[in-house]
């Protein structure tokens, strides 16, 4: 098989690329506000979960229903998946160079961080709101 | 994928052994690599003894000992010998380092409780060689190029200099210092894996260089052309950079304040 042709491309025209995407700054900044933010949500959802070990279900029930709990859970579930997903979005872009390998981890990656935001929240709400339905 | 182990044509096998000076009584082992563009064969390493009371105290030194005494085939790039020209930039036990600011006896500190006692060189790493021990740094200067290093004003030149206060001035302390060597560079992960795209803290500490002179009326455009997840974000602050800087320079710090300067435009 033929050897492809080496670039005559310039080095300079290699480096420009496509030119700059106008992102990134977004992300980063995210990426550090749902860092802090996790830090008080989380021993929220440890302070509420060790609430509720051994106590029976309904009196579990009563306490995700309270709004204040179920506020730190949903700000909790936002924060974390939200954080998840750019992180490993960083690591894909970082070691994934196969244009269609990284596409598709990337959906991979915003796929399962929704799904997972959404199951999570739909729970808190059917707990948190089933006295009211 | 990220590469994590060398190609088959590129894996090091074990090289010459060369004589030792004759009648030398304090001798200095060094492990070179060798790879020579034009016989197809793998890189090696080569093994020198070098006889420390006839050669100067820098690892410079030795390899021009080396190469005026004993192999005049080694390749390698030099200049100043005074660490202002960024020229003989190699990693030296594992540091991305100038040969002429290295002293071999801080190399023996390295090496010390290694068996062999011997201090091994090699090419900057993860970048193209062109022979020995001397790297391809097309990619690097351009990239260097591509942050328009040099002063951008719309107001007419003024009849005199462009003015500074004194204060001004200082911020650019620690950042026009840098002489282009490229151990910075090469010595970050990041730009191992994606150099194609990352610009790499040398380049962006000069992009921050001129994003602070306050001479200087490009600053908007400055920040927009670094505004990209790989230009400007891959630097993941490992730090490798400020350790290598053999001029003591900081391009992680000025990678932050330039994400910085980009977060303050927004909020």
């Amino acid at each position: 098989m033929a050897q492809p042709s080496p670039s005559l491309r310039t080095a300079r025209a290699r480096v420009k690329g496509l030119g700059a995407s106008g992102h990134g700054a977004g992300h980063w900044w995210q990426q550090r506000v749902t860092a802090a933010l996790n830090i008080p949500l989380m021993i929220g959802f440890i302070v509420i979960i060790a609430m509720m070990a051994g106590r029976p279900y309904p009196e579990a029930v009563a306490l995700v229903s309270h709004p204040l709990a179920a506020l730190v859970l949903i700000g909790g579930v936002l924060s974390v998946t939200l954080h998840m997903r750019i992180g490993m979005q960083v690591v894909i872009e970082d070691y994934v160079h196969d244009k269609g390998l990284k596409f598709a981890a990337l959906f991979a990656n915003t796929t399962y961080a929704v799904a997972v935001a959404v199951a999570c929240l739909y729970a808190i709400l059917r707990v948190s709101l089933a006295r009211l339905v | 994928m990220a590469e994590f182990a060398l190609p088959k044509n590129s894996q090091v096998t074990e090289g010459k052994t060369w004589p030792r000076p004759a009648g030398a009584n304090n001798l200095q082992e060094f492990r070179i690599y060798r790879w020579n563009p034009d016989d197809g064969k793998n890189p090696r390493v080569d093994t020198y003894q070098v006889d420390r009371d006839d050669c100067g105290p820098m690892v410079l030194d030795a390899l021009l000992w080396i190469k005026s005494k004993v192999d005049s085939t080694l390749v390698f790039r030099r200049s100043c010998r005074e660490g202002i020209c960024g020229s003989c930039a190699m990693n030296i036990e594992g540091q991305n380092a100038l040969a002429c600011t290295m002293g071999i006896d801080e190399c023996q500190e390295h090496a010390k409780g290694k068996k062999t006692g011997a201090v091994r060189i090699y090419p900057l790493p993860h970048m193209p060689v062109l022979k020995d021990l001397v790297p391809d740094l097309t990619n690097f200067f351009a990239q260097h190029a591509s942050v328009e290093p040099w002063l951008q004003t719309e107001t007419p030149a003024p009849e005199g200099e462009w003015k500074q206060t004194p204060e001004d001035r200082a911020q650019l302390d620690g950042l026009y210092e840098c002489i282009l060597c490229a151990c910075c560079t090469t010595s970050c992960p990041s730009y191992w894996w994606n150099g194609d795209r990352f610009l790499g803290p040398a380049a962006l500490l000069q992009a921050y260089r001129w994003l602070i002179d306050s001479r200087d009326e490009n600053t908007g455009e400055r920040l927009d052309a670094l505004h990209d997840p790989f230009r400007l974000y891959r630097c993941h602050t490992i730090m490798n950079c400020a350790n290598a800087c053999p001029k003591s320079l900081n391009p992680a710090k000025a990678i932050a304040e330039i994400k910085k300067m980009m977060v303050a435009r927004e909020v």
